[in-house]
């Protein structure tokens, strides 16, 4: 490999290492905010209620959806928000492994775009079917 | 107790696990699910969802930098990722048919093994030679910082690491915790990676690895809102700040001390596991 190629890739390994630290430090950033926000009006509202977090209900409701997440958020909803925010926590790797597919594309490394595919299929899996 | 006090000690709660997670580097997922269910009383369900939020978001936060000094060997973390997400979604998929006294028993024996972990020395035993076939096919080989400039290390034993990927995965998926001490395993003594390169690729994949399995923990109810956000704050704000302490802090004492305490927990969830009272 010529020298002069591999400092090249070097430097282009450099600024993917970049793009994902900044991705992932702006996806933690952003949605801590939003749950953060989401969690203060919810508890303005409902702070002096009493939780029976000792018995596990798992019924289905709204928050346990994206479209009923989304929903919640268009209605103003405070847990509804909250829960937008932990979306968007969850959907911060989500959106790192896509940038990584992006990065060994425009290098064709098509093995790694492969592995990257079959990761981010497993997520999508996971979060938008189950 | 109200809703405003419990969220207050739980964030307080929280904030001392983020910090002794980071101080440390056994992380602090694996004892927010004993602080809730053993401290607060709450259900083993949504102490794992909340468990599992606060590992992405330190994990996350704490990736982002050290992918920036160059430790992180992205190619790894990439392939490996695909062992932990298979991996944590059979884990989650597994975990609704599992009896929640029996995972409190899996959890207490991966806690014994953490705290096993945590007594031991980590020494680099980086190889040198001909190059692994399947690592050089899969281009793994890579360098890392260290004080003389860049040095290079080879990946070895690719299945042996792929498959006790799949194991952190499923342990993952199943208890809600990141798994880490398996992840580090896995990369620094079957694949024998630089140990700085093993935790810092570790981290890196553990918001993969617990995205995966909360998808699925969304939809089952497992996330409360009301229990994820103070939680995760509280981790998020412990590790911050314990990132910030960490140089010139004497982290093998803390170690042996976090490692009997990790210890004393895996008894008592083991406890109430047997006896299923939780």
């Amino acid at each position: 490999m010529a020298a002069g190629h591999a400092s090249g890739h070097a430097a282009d390994e450099e600024r993917v290492e970049q793009m994902v630290g900044n991705l992932l430090r702006a996806g933690v950033l952003i949605a801590a905010i939003v749950a953060f926000g989401g969690g203060m009006a919810f508890l303005a509202r409902h702070g002096s209620s009493t939780p029976a977090y000792h018995v596990f209900r798992g019924e289905s409701t709204m928050l346990n959806t994206l479209g009923g997440v989304l929903h919640g958020v268009a209605a103003l909803n405070t847990a509804a928000l909250v829960q937008f925010g932990i979306v968007l926590l969850i959907a911060t790797p989500v959106a790192r492994v896509l940038l990584t597919l992006i990065a060994f594309a425009l290098r064709r490394d098509w093995m790694y775009v492969v592995i990257s595919a079959i990761v981010l299929g497993a997520l999508m899996f996971s979060l938008l079917g189950g | 107790m109200t809703l405003l006090q419990l969220d207050g000690l739980l964030f307080l709660g929280a904030f001392a696990a983020g910090l002794i997670g980071a101080l440390t580097g056994l992380g602090g997922g694996a004892i927010i699910v004993p602080l809730l269910t053993l401290g607060f009383g709450v259900d083993i369900r949504y102490a794992i969802g909340a468990s599992l939020v606060s590992v992405i978001a330190t994990s996350s936060g704490a990736a982002a930098a050290y992918v920036k000094e160059g430790y992180t060997n992205l190619r790894v973390g990439m392939l490996l990722e695909v062992a932990t997400t298979i991996g944590a979604l059979s884990g989650a998929f597994v975990a609704a048919y599992v009896a929640p006294n029996v995972i409190a028993i899996i959890f207490g024996l991966v806690l014994l093994h953490a705290a096993w972990e945590g007594t031991r020395r980590h020494l680099d035993h980086i190889v040198h030679g001909a190059p692994d076939r399947l690592a050089m096919v899969l281009r793994l080989d890579s360098t890392y910082p260290t004080p003389e400039g860049p040095e290079a290390y080879q990946v070895r034993h690719v299945p042996l690491g792929f498959g006790l990927m799949y194991v952190a995965g499923v342990l993952s998926g199943l208890l809600g915790i990141g798994s880490g001490v398996v992840k580090v395993l896995a990369m620094d003594r079957a694949m024998r990676l630089p140990f700085k390169v093993s935790t810092t690729t570790s981290n890196f994949m553990i918001g993969v690895t617990a995205a995966a399995s909360a998808g699925l923990y969304l939809h089952r109810g497992y996330i409360e809102p009301g229990l994820a956000l103070p939680t995760m704050l509280g981790v998020l704000c412990g590790a911050l700040t314990g990132a910030r302490a960490l140089p010139g802090l004497k982290t093998r004492k803390l170690r042996l001390i976090f490692s009997v305490v990790v210890a004393a927990i895996a008894f008592e969830m083991l406890y109430n596991g047997f006896s299923g009272k939780i």
